[in-house]
């Protein structure tokens, strides 16, 4: 199908299916009930969770085949919002011209900064790209070129927001006192349709279900070139690039070329941000951000075709519903308890939800790194190889397990 | 090649599925059932309160937190005692919670950015279905959640937040700020200083290099230029920066007599101590003592520079030694319940949960834009800042700017501040229009 072989087909077509289902499988606890807080099938997290899982494909692109480690990534992410919503300014709130010029904008840049940092590997590249990822964030939050004209480009800290009396050349004025709104020929990415099921509610939202087309395009490409010749090329470069060089083939050309394709990807996801949610702030090209989606990709499986993807998704999950869990909700949890007892658990508790949530983010990913290295992918795995009761694959004979040449 | 069968009825009948298929988002967003969004149908209300629990505001996040809880105790009737309520000159509030429902809250963290803030504001109104969404401690954060708010069709009560541009050029009909900003300070602090410093000052300024930071410098130098003083320099540092040394030593071969530190939270404790440890305050320029002015005050700035703020000017909202009945009220509840006394971004944010419940109640109503109209040009007394008025042009709370000082001899950890004059609403009021922006239409959503 569609030039994939069977099990790539299997495996876009499953993708397809959670992202169809998605308000359905986010949304397995009833409202009203003290596990609703464990939802996470509302819009903007939804939305979030096939959007970030586009920029986390995208940098698997570049890190998980070349091996070449980008701290900068979120600097195109941003910068393709920045696109997106200089187009709803000036073009027109429909999304599509939002999110093509970002990806084309995105692409312009990492090309020019993949052309500089790519001659160097290693160490010096990923510091190379931090470096130009901060730059471009600093130009960004104190809008260096928009007072360098003597006009706003970026608009520094409060970022930019579609106005009300904004050009937009292609629209028709809007009606007095009316919000510019992001839509698709018409369908508002905020409608939502609510399905009501018993104490269930489910959400479907048209923003959610434009960024997961997006999604399912985007895995599918990130298929393609995985099993491509020219994927093939990005792993050699992972595995010995000197060798590739005394081959007699240049691998930066090809390297660029994942840079390049990694950064739109970013872009991509800016762009999709922004027609979601139209804002954009600087901070989302600052460094933290560019490591987020390191992590997302290393928790998930570097070099694998769903990792990324899972990994965002627990990542955004963490930070969106755990960070929100207060103590008022944990002394509803424990109640039950005696007091003395209660006190124990929620003060235990208390450590790792709410404001600390980034600690349980650390430990995850610290176990992960140490017991199951290949991220959640390998875990799957293992789980899977322990409910088939299927022999491990004996290494002693060196033939049935195969490992890449790291 | 492929061979394609079309009968006409088949055309017709695709088509007609693919049209409705077409239609039907459209159906659904016609077809929903509520009058506004998130109307409150059960026996509870949610407010979502979105502050920074992480990051360089962090303090004033936790701080804004708790006055929501204490705000929530007093709304719902469960508190040790009923705070502000008892002194607000409007009494519509019953302590059976807002019309009648039980006041719930859900919580956020913004960690300071516009994107984080937006994110958690979203799922609260989303998936906790909060009709109004406080909070807040810087302004960037602001003006991303009011727009958000505004598009969705809930109210914004906003927080701690001092740009002009919060209720200036990126105001929304559906938010509201009882704050004062950086206009209002620099109004405040001028006649102060040249009384205090005399009108023939050259003032240097360190501002950090952020919207908050232009605002406030622009503020100050417009208001002390008017007075007579010059303005030598103005020096944009980095939000991150926390060693100003090299911002400081060219201060004094400037010539100028005067610093002004556009500075808040942790940059301005770094900077203050940076400045007095180099003995600018003891230094003689143009036969004046040099003297140091920090336009935005808090206590727990204060708190952080130590023994340095002694002296120094600046201005607040609001502070817990004032002694009018309603600040006494909110005090002592505050420190009843938490064992020490509130900051102003506490207080602001207390009060603007009061102002809303209050609102709600006397419009009969949740709707946002019932609410709007009920928060506009409203009057009120009794909470904390003497006789206050929510202008319905901008939607930016008018009242008495505190100007204050670090203390000499402070007799406590808390009592560092002193006020040394309440500036009258008349001198800081200016025209609605002169910040640009448009407020546009209520948006009730839905």
């Amino acid at each position: 199908m569609f030039g994939l072989d069977k099990k790539d087909a299997t495996l876009l077509v499953v993708v397809a299916i959670l992202a169809l289902f998605a308000p359905f499988i986010l949304n397995p606890f009833p409202e009203g009930s003290a596990m609703a807080q464990f939802n996470a099938g509302y819009p903007d997290l939804m939305q979030r969770f096939v959007i970030f899982g586009i920029f986390a494909i995208g940098f698997n692109i570049l890190f998980g085949l070349t091996g070449y480690l980008s701290f900068g990534h979120a600097a195109f992410l941003g910068v393709g919002s920045y696109a997106a919503i200089w187009m709803m300014k000036l073009l027109t709130m429909n999304v599509i011209p939002a999110i093509i010029v970002s990806v084309i904008v995105a692409g312009l840049i990492s090309f020019l900064v993949g052309w500089i940092s790519l001659r160097r590997s290693g160490i010096y590249f990923s510091i190379l790209t931090l470096a130009f990822a901060m730059m471009m964030y600093q130009l960004a939050y104190s809008d260096l070129f928009g007072q360098l004209f003597g006009g706003v480009l970026t608009g520094g800290e409060t970022g930019l927001q579609p106005k009300v009396n904004d050009p937009r050349i292609l629209d028709a004025a809007l009606a007095e006192g009316a919000t510019p709104k992001a839509h698709l020929f018409g369908l508002e990415m905020g409608a939502s349709y609510k399905l009501a099921v018993g104490s269930w509610e489910f959400t479907f939202n048209a923003g959610y279900y434009i960024a997961a087309v997006a999604m399912l395009a985007a895995f599918y490409m990130s298929i393609r070139i995985f099993r491509s010749p020219f994927g093939l090329m990005l792993r050699s470069v992972k595995s010995n690039q000197q060798r590739v060089s005394y081959t007699g083939l240049n691998p930066r050309p090809y390297t660029l070329a994942a840079f390049v394709i990694s950064g739109m990807y970013a872009g991509l996801a800016g762009g999709l941000l922004v027609a979601m949610d139209t804002q954009v702030g600087a901070e989302r090209m600052f460094w933290t951000a560019s490591g987020e989606v390191v992590i997302m990709t290393i928790l998930g499986g570097a070099g694998t075709l769903i990792g990324p993807v899972l990994g965002s998704g627990l990542l955004k999950y963490m930070e969106n519903i755990l960070s929100k869990i207060n103590k008022g909700v944990l002394e509803g949890w424990f109640s039950f308890m005696p007091d003395g007892m209660s006190d124990f658990f929620i003060a235990i508790t208390n450590l790792f939800v709410g404001k600390q949530w980034h600690i349980t983010t650390g430990v995850i990913f610290m176990l992960v790194i140490i017991f199951v290295p290949g991220g959640l992918v390998e875990l799957g795995k293992r789980i899977g190889n322990l409910l088939t009761r299927k022999k491990q694959p004996n290494n002693t004979d060196g033939s049935a397990k195969a490992e890449p040449a790291e | 090649m492929t061979k394609t069968n079309m009968s006409r009825r088949g055309v017709l009948k695709s088509g007609a599925v693919a049209g409705a298929g077409l239609a039907v988002p459209t159906i659904f967003t016609a077809q929903s059932a509520a009058a506004y969004t998130n109307e409150p149908t059960g026996s509870s209300v949610t407010l979502g309160f979105n502050v920074p629990q992480t990051g360089p505001y962090a303090d004033e996040g936790a701080d804004e937190l708790r006055a929501y809880q204490l705000a929530v105790e007093h709304l719902n009737g469960t508190g040790a005692d009923n705070g502000m309520l008892e002194t607000f000159s409007s009494k519509a509030l019953q302590g059976n919670g807002i019309l009648g429902k039980k006041v719930e809250y859900v919580t956020g963290d913004t960690q300071t950015k516009s994107d984080a803030a937006r994110a958690s504001a979203r799922s609260m109104i989303e998936k906790d279905g909060a009709v109004m969404i406080t909070g807040g401690s810087s302004s960037g954060v602001a003006v991303a959640v009011q727009a958000l708010c505004q598009e969705a069709g809930v109210i914004f009560m906003a927080g701690l937040t001092h740009s002009n541009d919060t209720t200036g050029k990126d105001k929304k009909a559906n938010g509201f700020r009882h704050f004062f900003n950086s206009y209002m300070s620099g109004a405040a602090l001028a006649p102060i200083l040249a009384n205090n410093y005399g009108t023939d000052r050259k003032a240097y300024h360190l501002t950090a290099d952020y919207n908050w930071g232009y605002t406030t410098e622009e503020a100050v130098k417009t208001s002390t230029e008017a007075m007579g003083w010059e303005t030598v320099a103005a020096v944009r540092t980095p939000l991150t920066q926390t060693d100003f040394s090299s911002y400081i030593a060219p201060v004094l071969q400037s010539g100028a007599d005067v610093l002004v530190l556009n500075h808040y939270g942790g940059n301005m404790v770094n900077s203050l101590t940076n400045a007095v440890q180099f003995g600018l305050r003891d230094k003689l320029v143009n036969n004046k003592n040099f003297e140091i002015v920090v336009p935005l005050y808090s206590r727990l700035m204060a708190k952080g520079a130590g023994a340095n703020v002694k002296g120094i000017y600046g201005s607040t909202n609001w502070h817990w030694s004032l002694q009018d009945e309603g600040s006494q009220a909110f005090v002592r509840s505050f420190g009843t319940k938490y064992g020490f006394p509130p900051s102003q971004a506490a207080h602001t944010c207390y009060v603007q949960t009061l102002l809303y419940a209050d609102a709600v109640q006397r419009a009969g109503s949740f709707n946002p834009c019932a609410v709007a109209e009920a928060l506009e040009d409203f009057e009120f007394d009794g909470m904390g800042n003497g006789k206050t008025l929510y202008r319905g042009a901008d939607h930016q709370c008018f009242k008495d700017v505190l100007v204050v000082k670090g203390k000499e001899n402070p007799t406590s950890e808390f009592d560092l501040l002193e006020i040394v004059e309440v500036t009258p609403t008349a001198q800081v009021t200016y025209d609605a229009s002169i910040f640009g922006g448009e407020l546009g239409a209520c948006n009730p959503g839905t």
